[in-house]
C-alpha cells in the first residue's frame, strides 16, 4: 500500500488477557499530516491497542518505533516524553481550575506560578488548531466538547507529534463533532499524525485518510478511505465478507460464511405455530429521553420456537431497547407483551413472571459479584427458596449442583462469582435464566468475549431453548452469530427498525447497507 | 411568667453593658491564635484530599512536647523547636497509614489520635504524678498594658504572617496547583508527572507541624504548664471549620474568630453576677454550638474534594 513514510509504528503487538487475545499480532502505522481510523466493534481489541501505545498496558510481543527508532514506552509520561499524547473518553481535567492551570499543571515548577505567561501560551496553543475557549473559565462550567479540546491542547502543549484519540465522539453533540472535526483537519494541517479510534462507521469515512479495521483482536483489513465503501467497511468490521482470518474463524466453530450459507435453516416450524400466542409481541413501543426518540415505534412480534435477531452498530438503541424489554427503564409509548400478558407497565418481577428471560449485554451488572454461585442462581427466585422465613440451604444448594452439572460451569456452588472467568459467568448466567424455563429470552450480546468452547455451548443452549418452543430474541452485534441463530434479522438504525430480513436475505451488502441508514428515505 | 419580660429585657441590656469590648477582642484573638494555626494545617491537609483526623491528638502532641521540652532546656524556643519536629513525626505516621498503606482515613486519623492523648497523658504521669509542673520562661506577651494589642507574638504571626502566606502559596505557586490537583483529581495530576504520594507526604508534614505549633501555644504562651485537656476538641472544631470554610484559608481565620468570640463572651459572661443561674456547661458549650450553627447553615451544599477519602492506586 503506498503511503507516506512512518513516523509512528506498532509492529506485530500481541496481549493477551488470561485466555482472551485482545491483540493478536497487529501492525499499525501512522505518518505526519495523516488521520488513520481505527475502527472495530467493541470488544474488538482497540482501546487495548492504544493503552500499550500511551503506556498503560504493556504488550506480551511486538514493538513500537518512532521515525523509525525502536521506543520503550512503559508509562504514560514516556509516552509523553516521546512525543505521543492521548485524550481518551474519560478526561482528565481538575474541575475547580481554570483552563489555563489545567493546560499548564504539567510544566509548573514549585514556586510563583507566572499566570499572565502561561495564559498566553495556551492562547497560543489553542489558536494553532483552532479553539476559542477563554483560558480563565474553571472547566466545570465547559461543556463536554470544550473539555474535550481542551485535553487536545493540554496534549499539544508538550510538542506532540502523534495525537491518539479513543473514541472522541462517544460523549458529543453533533454540532461538537463538527467543531472537533475542524480541530482534526488543523492538527493534520500542522503534520500531526492522529490515530482516531471509533466505532462509527461514517465519522471514520469522513475524517480519516487510511480505516485499519480490528475485529476480535485481530487486524482483518487496512483501506485507503478514499477508495472504499461504507458498506465494505461494514462487512469488514462485522466479519461478514470471506476475508481469510475471519473466514478461519467461522469455519472453526463451524458457522456459516459467505461460502456456505447453509446451515440455520429453520423451514417447518412456521405454520404449526402461526396458531399459538407469539412469545413476544411489540407495538410501537417507544423511549423518548430529552425529547429525543432513542427507541422509536419500534413493532416486532417473536413467535414460539422462533429467533429474531436485532442487529446495527452500536448506539443505534440497542441497549435502551434491551433496557425497556427488561423492565429496567420506562416505556414513553407503546405495548409489550410476553406470551399474551400485557407487561409494558410491570415492573421486572412482574416480567419475570410472565415469562421473560433476561441475558443481558452487562454480566457483571447482572450478578452480585461477591455472593457465591449458588446465591446468585436463585436470586430472582428467592422467595421459592424460603421456607417459614429462613432461606433454606440445602434445596438452594440441590439447585446449584443440578445447574453447574448441566450447564457445564467450572465452579463450586460456594465459589464467589467475582472469582469466575467470563464463560464461566455467562454459564451461570444463562443457567438463571433458562432454569427459569422463560417462554421469551432475550438475550444482549450473549457471546461477547468468549472462547470457542464457550461461543458454542451458549449457542447449542439457545437452540434447545428454541425447539423446546420458547422464542428468543437475540441483540448482537456479530453477524456470524447472528446467521447461525436467527430466522429473522431486524436491523435497527437510530432506534428505528429500518427492515426485516429472513436470514437467506440477509447479504452482508443488504445489512451493511441498511446499518448506516441508506435504506431509509429521508 | 406573663410580667416577666421587662425585666428579662433591663437584665439582657445589663449583661452587655457589662461586656468589656476591648478585652472581648484581645480574648477572641488569644483563643482564636491556635485555631488558626492547627486549622490552616489542617486546610493543607486537606487540600489534597486526606482528612487528618489525628489533628486533635498532633495538637496535644504539640502541646506536651512542647511544654517537656521547654521545661527540660528552660527555653520556649526549644520547646516550640521541638514541638514542631513531633508534628512532622506525626504527618509521616498518618502519611505512612493513609498514603503508602492506603489505609482508612478515618480509622487512621482516630486512631492516630487516640495513641498520641494515651501517650502524652501515660508520659506525662509518669514524669510528673501527682506534681503540678510550670515553665519558669514562658513566652511574654508583646506590647503588655495595651489593650487588644497585648498579644503573643504567635498571634501576630498567625494572623499577619501565616495566614496571608498559606492564601499566596495555595493561590499563586505551583505548590499550591500540585495540592489543589491531587486533591481534586488525582488521576489527572498523576497524568501531567506530580507524584501524588509526594505531595500528600509533603502537605501532611507541614500541615501537621502547624497543628503541633497550635497545640505549643496552648503551653508555651498562654498557660506555662501541661493538663490532660488541655486541648478539649479544639482539633475537632478545626476539622468543623475547615469544612464550614470549604478548603479556604480566610474563611477558616473567620470561623476560628467565630469560635473565639462566643468562647471569649462565655468567659466574660460567666463571672458577671447575672449569670450566675445558668449552668456553667452550658455557657461552656456555646462556642461548640456557634460552630455547629454556622456548619449548618453554611455548610451544607460543601462541594467535598474530588480526591477527598480516597488512597491513589495507580491503574
Amino acid at each position: 500500500m503506498s503511503r507516506p513514510h512512518a513516523l509512528l509504528e506498532l509492529n506485530g503487538v500481541t496481549k493477551r488477557f488470561g485466555d482472551l487475545t485482545a491483540n493478536d499480532s497487529v501492525s499499525v502505522s501512522v505518518a505526519a499530516g495523516e488521520v488513520v481510523a481505527l475502527l472495530g466493534e467493541n470488544g474488538a481489541g482497540k482501546s487495548t491497542l492504544m493503552k500499550i501505545l500511551y503506556g498503560l498496558v504493556r504488550p506480551d510481543a511486538g514493538g513500537i518505533s518512532m521515525n523509525g527508532q525502536p521506543l520503550h514506552i512503559g508509562s504514560p509520561r514516556d509516552a509523553m516524553s516521546a512525543g505521543i499524547g492521548m485524550v481518551t473518553q474519560e478526561f482528565s481535567l481538575v474541575e475547580t481550575m481554570t483552563v489555563t492551570e489545567n493546560v499548564a499543571l504539567s510544566a509548573v515548577g514549585l514556586g510563583i506560578v507566572d499566570t499572565r505567561a502561561a495564559r498566553q501560551r495556551v492562547t497560543a496553543a489553542m489558536e494553532r488548531i483552532g479553539v476559542d475557549i477563554e483560558p480563565d473559565r474553571l472547566v466545570s462550567t465547559l461543556s463536554l466538547g470544550e473539555r474535550q479540546r481542551v485535553e487536545i491542547v493540554k496534549a499539544l502543549f508538550h510538542d506532540c507529534r502523534v495525537l491518539i484519540l479513543d473514541e472522541p465522539t462517544a460523549v458529543l453533540t453533533p454540532q461538537d463533532v463538527r467543531a472537533l472535526f475542524a480541530t482534526i483537519d488543523r492538527l493534520r494541517q500542522t503534520g500531526l499524525g492522529v490515530l482516531f479510534v471509533s466505532h462509527k462507521l461514517r465519522e471514520v469515512a469522513e475524517i480519516s485518510d487510511r480505516v485499519v479495521v480490528l475485529r476480535r483482536g485481530q487486524l482483518v483489513g487496512e483501506r485507503v478511505t478514499s477508495e472504499v465503501g461504507v458498506g465494505e467497511l461494514a462487512a469488514l468490521m462485522m466479519g461478514v465478507k470471506a476475508a481469510a482470518p475471519v473466514g478461519d474463524t467461522a469455519a472453526a466453530v463451524g458457522l456459516p460464511t459467505e461460502a456456505s450459507p447453509d446451515a440455520p435453516a429453520a423451514p417447518d416450524r412456521g405454520e404449526s405455530t402461526t396458531a399459538q400466542t407469539p412469545a413476544l409481541v411489540l407495538t410501537e413501543l417507544t423511549l423518548e429521553r430529552h425529547g429525543r426518540s432513542i427507541v422509536d415505534a419500534v413493532t416486532l412480534t417473536v413467535q414460539r420456537g422462533e429467533v429474531v435477531g436485532i442487529a446495527g452498530i452500536t448506539g443505534n438503541g440497542q441497549t435502551e431497547l434491551m433496557e425497556l424489554l427488561c423492565g429496567t427503564e420506562q416505556t414513553t409509548s407503546g405495548r409489550m407483551e410476553v406470551d399474551g400478558v400485557d407487561v409494558t407497565r410491570s415492573d421486572v418481577a412482574g416480567r419475570l413472571a410472565a415469562g421473560l428471560g433476561r441475558l443481558t449485554e452487562d454480566r457483571r451488572g447482572s450478578v452480585v459479584p461477591q455472593l457465591s454461585v449458588e446465591e446468585n442462581l436463585v436470586l430472582e427466585d428467592l422467595p421459592t427458596y424460603v421456607r417459614r422465613g429462613l432461606v433454606d440451604r440445602t434445596a438452594i444448594r440441590a439447585h446449584a449442583e443440578r445447574l453447574i452439572a448441566r450447564f457445564d460451569i467450572v465452579a463450586t456452588p460456594a465459589a464467589a462469582v467475582s472469582t469466575l472467568s467470563g464463560g464461566n459467568m455467562q454459564k451461570v448466567l444463562l443457567a438463571r435464566a433458562l432454569a427459569r424455563r422463560p417462554r421469551l429470552l432475550v438475550a444482549a450480546q450473549p457471546t461477547r468475549g468468549l472462547d470457542i468452547g464457550a461461543y458454542q455451548f451458549v449457542h447449542s443452549q439457545l437452540k434447545e431453548l428454541r425447539d423446546s418452543g420458547a422464542g428468543l430474541l437475540l441483540i448482537s452485534e456479530d453477524l456470524d452469530e447472528m446467521r447461525a441463530l436467527c430466522d429473522r434479522i431486524a436491523v435497527l438504525f437510530r432506534g428505528r427498525i429500518v427492515g426485516t430480513l429472513t436470514v437467506e436475505e440477509a447479504t452482508s451488502e443488504r445489512l451493511g447497507v441498511m446499518m448506516t441508514g441508506e435504506a431509509v428515505p429521508a | 411568667m406573663v410580667a416577666a419580660p421587662r425585666s428579662t429585657y433591663s437584665c439582657v441590656w445589663g449583661w452587655v453593658v457589662s461586656i468589656d469590648l476591648l478585652a472581648l477582642v484581645g480574648a477572641m484573638l488569644t483563643i482564636a491564635t491556635p485555631l488558626v494555626w492547627a486549622g490552616i494545617g489542617e486546610v493543607v491537609v486537606e487540600r489534597t484530599g486526606i482528612l487528618n483526623l489525628g489533628i486533635e491528638g498532633t495538637m496535644y502532641l504539640g502541646a506536651f512536647i512542647g511544654f517537656l521540652a521547654a521545661l527540660r532546656t528552660g527555653s520556649p524556643w526549644l520547646g516550640l523547636l521541638a514541638a514542631v519536629v513531633s508534628g512532622v513525626v506525626a504527618g509521616l505516621a498518618m502519611a505512612l497509614l493513609t498514603v503508602t498503606l492506603g489505609l482508612n482515613q478515618h480509622v487512621s486519623g482516630l486512631g492516630l489520635t487516640l495513641f498520641l492523648i494515651a501517650v502524652c497523658e501515660f508520659t506525662f504521669r509518669l514524669l510528673y504524678a501527682g506534681e503540678r509542673p510550670t515553665l519558669e520562661q514562658k513566652f511574654h506577651t508583646l506590647l503588655p498594658g495595651v489593650a487588644v494589642l497585648n498579644q503573643h507574638w504567635l498571634t501576630y504571626v498567625a494572623f499577619l504572617v501565616l495566614a496571608p502566606a498559606a492564601w499566596w502559596v495555595l493561590r499563586s505557586t505551583g505548590m499550591g496547583y500540585r495540592l489543589h490537583a491531587v486533591g481534586e483529581n488525582f488521576e489527572a495530576a498523576d497524568v501531567a508527572g506530580i507524584s501524588v504520594a509526594a505531595t500528600r507526604y509533603v502537605a501532611l508534614m507541614v500541615g501537621s507541624a502547624l497543628m503541633t505549633v497550635g497545640g505549643a501555644f496552648l503551653t508555651l504562651a498562654v498557660l506555662g504548664s501541661y493538663t490532660l485537656d488541655i486541648i478539649n476538641g479544639r482539633g475537632w472544631v478545626c476539622i468543623a471549620l475547615v469544612i464550614f470554610a470549604q478548603w479556604r484559608v480566610w474563611p477558616t481565620v473567620f470561623g476560628a474568630l467565630i469560635f473565639a468570640v462566643t468562647d471569649a463572651l462565655q468567659l466574660q459572661l460567666a463571672i458577671t453576677t447575672a449569670f450566675g443561674s445558668i449552668p456553667r456547661e452550658l455557657m461552656l458549650a456555646l462556642p461548640y454550638l456557634a460552630v455547629i450553627t454556622a456548619l449548618a447553615v453554611w455548610g451544607r451544599k460543601v462541594r467535598y474534594p474530588g480526591s477527598y477519602l480516597r488512597a491513589y492506586r495507580r491503574g
